[in-house]
């Protein structure tokens, strides 16, 4: 009997109750990861479309610097801010954990859902709510206090639509909030026996730190979006110095979420680049747990850092040198897990599969845009630095070239998994490679413009300012990049459409127990009882088998040709 | 063959057996309770942040909160905990007629308590003893711009019978501006904690409604322990606020 | 030992990254900055170097599908590359807090000229009564500027009057946050001659981009000069102290030839009726003092969105009088 490696022309979680309501309704964890991956891409592309309207912008000779009107300069502080704010709450927050966390985490675990399926869908849904509202915002008024949404201003000094907005962030936040305990939960009660904390998959050390983050820093936005709500609609006076208060309180509130949710947007795209380099280089991953620690340890950093956003904001010279001090702290476990992925690849044996390459340029992205934050990290330097493009150049490296990289590359691995479908690679390497080289090319020169005094949120720079150079290679990047990202996503939706093409259970060769289900897993994940759990980076487990094309395990157990079998003296 | 057909009764289809749902349930609703805390601690620092930099403006503003009855909503919060606890303990030994009892007097207790708040709020406005920023403030910086209504009957603002230690007209004008910032902690913290206890008593409700119709018992009784620990953290919340605000003169 | 070195890379002129070192201070900081760029140049290269190499050399064509073995993990490697990084972070910390400590304390001599920011204009007080203010308007520079003498510890002393604004310099590399309800400040010794960029950096709202002036580093002489030239006359006429007040402060938002800024043209207005949210209103003494100190009673219809900050505690009676002084006279 053939084995049962992809199931797309049986019952699988994909077809197995149809309609609207089954899919808006539903409770299974592989179908919200599925509802919040394109409602996030939905989101992202929004955002990219603000982003694509600054870059036009700020293209030389695009706006006359002497006659651009305020509504003109209104039009773009609100694309600035509302493309900040979707991207940083509804698109890259959210990403890895909701739509790939919610997907694999149970699979991984071998369990057949989180711990509170009704809860994850209730996330979902305040997600949807948190969508809205934003759109709502962009309708009501001309959002343009940044993304950040400082006080006075915010509170004092600009339009209703601020009100909105603030709610839609105040429920994402939420929704952030409940999908992190849920995985903490979920990770903590419904381990198999055998899996110990140290045979854990990484890709579950980072997102239970991410969960860690997103439980104990989202709250604390929670609080200040709260004050800035009622600081606007009842003038409670907290940040406002007419009334006594001090703007610069809400910094310290804001940036001490703002900062962990940096590691919450980072850390899964650092789970799965071991997942990634682990499976692409047939080998254990090097350093297992330096890395598993050094998650914990950035979660932890993560928290009494935010003062380096700060440090000429007002407040004492005390305190932004302890901030910079500890910043470095921060730093350091990072860099371990560069080398270690690194390490991992040394004497192993290296696929350039699509996945592999997203892998393989964050060493690069995540290395201009860490290596960068020394800058910042660095009083004298970061007096420089701060409010002008080279922070912009900073966190679109990391943000973007780790995480939301990270992201695709996570999609391309486990779309096999989610859809049963093999992905078109000529074209998704096309993708990648134009994404790549594009993100390059608009942010490089943002970290000269930046260097030379070019200062953000600017409606227009003037030519003889001399940010001419800069804006102009960087607008041409943002359209190469804007390429590039369209193959990419095309290359997936093509899979759709073309015949055949079927994945195996487990087309490239990892032990983690998602691969050891067909492709589209069952509703309840596993058609049998849950696989052993072994060592999930002992690749000798799976060989390459040409007729699947995919892996198949050297010892299968006798009821599933998927599950490899493990006898119970060696689990 | 999948063990669906053995499965555990009154156990969800993702947990192996009770145990593991009940203790799920557990970290579940204490990592619930952690995120509440730190919502929360925003205001704590902004009250810690501000009296640290005004203590003397604190101290006198705590005259303006009315001690006994914040005492009085103390003691009111500490009975119905108890009554919950009590509840919990219903629950699991199948004593649903106690159950109902405990569950009622809690609600009661809790009802009481926004009533005692609403009462202590209306009286603020009356007298304008609110933030700054709001209209009928007696807290301006500049005395003229009291609204005269108010200046006219507020005790606060003229302190015609002696009972405070001084008449918030005659104060230093940025003095008068940060008794503002207290009011605006006060009311940020006690209303978001006003917020929580109307939240507690829905599901309070929703715990008793589910009681009479016989849910709970030795094998079902998760969801009346887990809302008895957030109505302790609620409860918990105000024995912070009690000596905080009212307690520093 | 590195004021040593960055002396040794000191250069005036622009380079690739950095606008010219018109401060004393300048190329200590860029000192820094070129330290962490080659440490991090060469840590780049490393690494990217590294997974190249290793990706060609052990490609799965070549290697096949089942690698050798080899370690999977090294505690003494680990410790290497944790220590050998570390060492070179708290030598930036170390080299950014000297240099940061330098910067957040002015001499006890510095000559003391206040800034102040508003939507969307600089203004520049000296000690001796004199102003200036600085502003870009219609792609143009508007008033002079911030004089400074070269030479000399200079402290600009910064205050908001409305939201937080950010006095920048690239040239002296000095940026502080300018925070309404508090003082702070940036100070600089200018060692070049010249004319650089003043930014705001801190998004305060739609003329952010145009919140620009210019520091103008003279000689003492000529600095002392051009002081008593723009201190303000005492016997100017009310016309010409209020033109000079409403250029400062009003222009940014205002103009004064019939077109429509953020604000209404307020040229020929005197004496108008117009109409206003809720009724008409004639534009007279007590309706542009209700408009400075209240701006939001009586707004013109068209302007209802277009929030104006309050100038009181700003303007002084008598500034408000001649402001109106020098409306009065603008014909149409």
């Amino acid at each position: 009997m053939a084995p049962t490696t992809n199931t797309l022309d049986r019952t699988n979680y994909l077809n197995a109750t149809k309609g609207f309501m089954s899919w808006f309704w539903t409770i299974d964890h592989k179908r919200l990861g599925l509802m919040y991956l394109w409602s996030v891409i939905a989101c992202f592309i929004m955002g990219g479309l603000f982003a694509m309207k600054i870059r036009l912008t700020l293209m030389p000779g695009a706006v006359d610097f002497a006659t651009q009107t305020a509504e003109q300069m209104n039009a773009y502080n609100n694309a600035f801010t509302v493309h900040g704010a979707v991207m940083v709450f509804l698109v890259i927050i959210p990403s890895i954990p909701a739509a790939l966390g919610n997907f694999v985490l149970p699979l991984m675990l071998g369990a057949k859902d989180v711990a509170f399926p009704r809860l994850n869908r209730f996330s979902y849904h305040l997600w949807i709510i948190g969508a809205l509202l934003f759109v709502a915002t962009l309708l009501i008024g001309n959002l343009d206090t940044g993304w950040t949404f400082y006080p006075p201003y915010s509170t004092g000094h600009t339009d209703p639509s601020v009100i909105t907005a603030v709610l839609g962030a105040f429920i994402l936040g939420f929704s952030s909030i409940f999908t992190g305990l849920n995985f903490i939960v979920t990770i903590h009660k419904m381990r198999p026996p055998q899996m110990t904390w140290f045979k854990m998959p990484l890709f579950l050390w980072a997102i239970y730190a991410t969960a860690v983050i997103q439980v104990l820093a989202t709250p604390v936005i929670g609080i200040s979006l709260l004050l800035i709500l009622v600081e606007k609609t009842m003038q409670i006076g907290i940040f406002t110095p007419e009334l006594g208060g001090d703007p610069v309180f809400f910094q310290h509130l804001f940036w001490f979420y703002s900062h962990p949710a940096v590691y919450i947007m980072v850390l899964p795209g650092m789970g799965i680049m071991s997942e990634l380099f682990a499976t692409f280089s047939r080998k254990p991953i090097f350093g297992y747990k330096s890395i598993a620690m050094s998650s914990i340890a950035i979660a932890i950093f993560s928290f009494i850092v935010w003062g380096h956003h700060m440090f000429i904001s007002g407040q004492s010279d005390l305190m932004s040198v302890i901030f910079s001090a500890l910043t470095f702290s921060v730093a350091v476990p990072s860099a371990i897990k560069v080398f270690n992925w690194i390490s991992t690849m040394y004497k192993g044996s290296i696929s350039f599969s699509v996945p592999m390459l997203y892998g393989m340029s964050i060493i690069w992205l995540f290395g201009i845009g860490g290596l960068t934050g020394l800058f910042l990290a660095t009083l004298g330097t970061d007096v420089v630095f701060h409010d002008t493009y080279f922070v912009v150049a900073h966190f679109h490296y990391v943000m973007v070239g780790s995480a939301l990289f990270g992201f695709i590359g996570g999609i391309y691995y486990w779309w096999p998994k989610m859809y049963g479908k093999v992905v078109d690679d000529p074209l998704a390497k096309v993708g990648w490679l134009l994404s790549f080289l594009g993100f390059n090319l608009t942010f490089l020169p943002q970290f000269v413009g930046g260097s030379k005094g070019m200062p953000r949120r600017y409606a227009a720079y003037g030519s003889e300012q001399g940010f001419d150079d800069w804006n102009y290679w960087s607008t041409m990047g943002a359209m190469v990049l804007l390429a590039g990202l369209s193959i990419a996503l095309f290359g997936l939706l093509r899979s759709f459409f073309v015949k055949g093409a079927l994945s195996p259970a487990n087309p490239w060769g990892g032990v983690t127990l998602e691969w050891q289900t067909p492709s589209p897993p069952p509703e309840h994940n596993f058609e049998i009882d849950p696989p052993t759990v072994g060592d999930p980076y002992d690749m000798s487990l799976v060989e390459y088998r040409g007729e699947v094309e995919g892996f198949l395990p050297v010892n299968p157990r006798e009821d599933d040709p998927c599950v490899a079998y493990i006898a119970p003296e060696e689990a | 063959m999948s063990s669906h057909d053995n499965h555990p009764e009154g156990v969800a289809h993702h947990f192996e057996t009770a145990e593991q749902q009940f203790d799920s349930g557990k970290l579940g609703i204490w990592t619930f309770l952690l995120t509440e805390v730190l919502f929360f601690s925003a205001l704590f620092v902004a009250y810690t942040m501000y009296r640290d930099n005004y203590p003397e403006v604190f101290q006198f503003a705590s005259q303006y909160l009315d001690t006994n009855l914040g005492a009085l909503n103390t003691l009111v919060l500490l009975l119905s905990s108890f009554t919950i606890a009590w509840g919990v303990r219903n629950a699991m030994l199948g004593e649903t007629k106690m159950l109902t009892i405990n569950l009622i007097i809690t609600l009661i207790c809790a009802a009481g308590f926004m009533v005692i708040k609403a009462e202590e709020y209306g009286h603020k406005f009356h007298e304008g003893t609110l933030w700054g920023g709001h209209e009928h403030s007696i807290f301006q910086l500049d005395a003229s711009k009291v609204d005269p209504e108010i200046a006219a009957h507020s005790k606060a603002w003229s302190n015609p019978d002696g009972e405070f230690s001084a008449a918030v007209k005659d104060l230093d004008p940025e003095f008068r501006q940060k008794l503002g910032i207290f009011f605006g902690v006060y009311f940020c913290l006690t209303g978001l904690h006003g917020i929580h206890v109307l939240i507690g008593m829905i599901l309070l409700t929703w715990l008793l409604i589910r009681n009479l119709r016989g849910e709970f018992g030795p094998k079902n009784f998760a969801a009346v322990d887990f809302i008895a620990l957030y109505w302790h953290l609620v409860d918990l919340i105000w024995i912070f606020l009690f000596p905080l605000l009212y307690l520093i003169s | 030992m590195y004021t040593l070195l960055s002396m040794m890379l000191q250069h005036q002129k622009e380079d690739f990254f950095f606008p010219s070192q018109a401060s004393a201070n300048a190329a200590t900081v860029d000192f820094i900055f070129y330290f962490i760029f080659y440490v991090s140049l060469f840590a780049f290269i490393a690494i990217v170097l590294a997974t190249a190499i290793f990706a060609w050399r052990y490609r799965r064509s070549k290697v096949g599908m089942t690698p050798e073995d080899s370690p999977h993990h090294s505690t003494r490697i680990e410790i290497v590359w944790s220590v050998v990084p570390s060492i070179f972070m708290v030598m930036m910390f170390w080299y950014g807090f000297e240099d940061f400590t330098e910067r957040r304390t002015p001499p006890a001599d510095s000559y003391e000229i206040h800034a102040k920011a508003s939507k969307w204009q600089w203004e520049f007080e000296y000690p001796n009564g004199a102003s200036s203010f600085g502003f870009i308007d219609a792609g143009e520079y508007q008033g002079k500027g911030l004089f400074v003498p070269l030479g000399k510890n200079v402290r600009i002393r910064l205050e908001s009057s409305d939201v937080l604004h950010s006095f920048s310099i690239p040239n002296f590399r000095v940026k502080m946050d300018v925070v309404p309800g508090r003082y702070t400040d940036v100070w600089f010794n200018a060692i070049e001659l010249g004319d650089f960029p003043i930014f705001c950096t801190e998004y305060c709202g739609t003329k952010h981009s145009r919140m620009l002036s210019k520091v103008h580093v003279v000689s003492e002489e000529d600095f002392a000069v051009w002081l008593k030239e723009n201190q303000e006359d005492p016997n100017a006429s009310p016309v010409d102290k209020g033109k000079r007040l409403f250029s400062a402060k009003c222009t940014a938002c205002h103009a004064v030839d019939g077109s429509t800024k953020i604000g209404p043209a307020l040229n020929g207005k005197y004496g108008t009726i117009e109409n206003i949210v809720g009724g008409t209103v004639t534009i007279d003494d007590n309706y542009i003092r209700r408009s400075i100190l209240d701006p939001s009673a009586d707004i013109v219809v068209g302007f209802e969105n277009v929030p104006m900050t309050s100038f009181a505690g700003q303007l002084s009676d008598d500034d408000i009088s001649n402001i109106t002084a020098y409306l009065k006279s603008l014909t149409e």
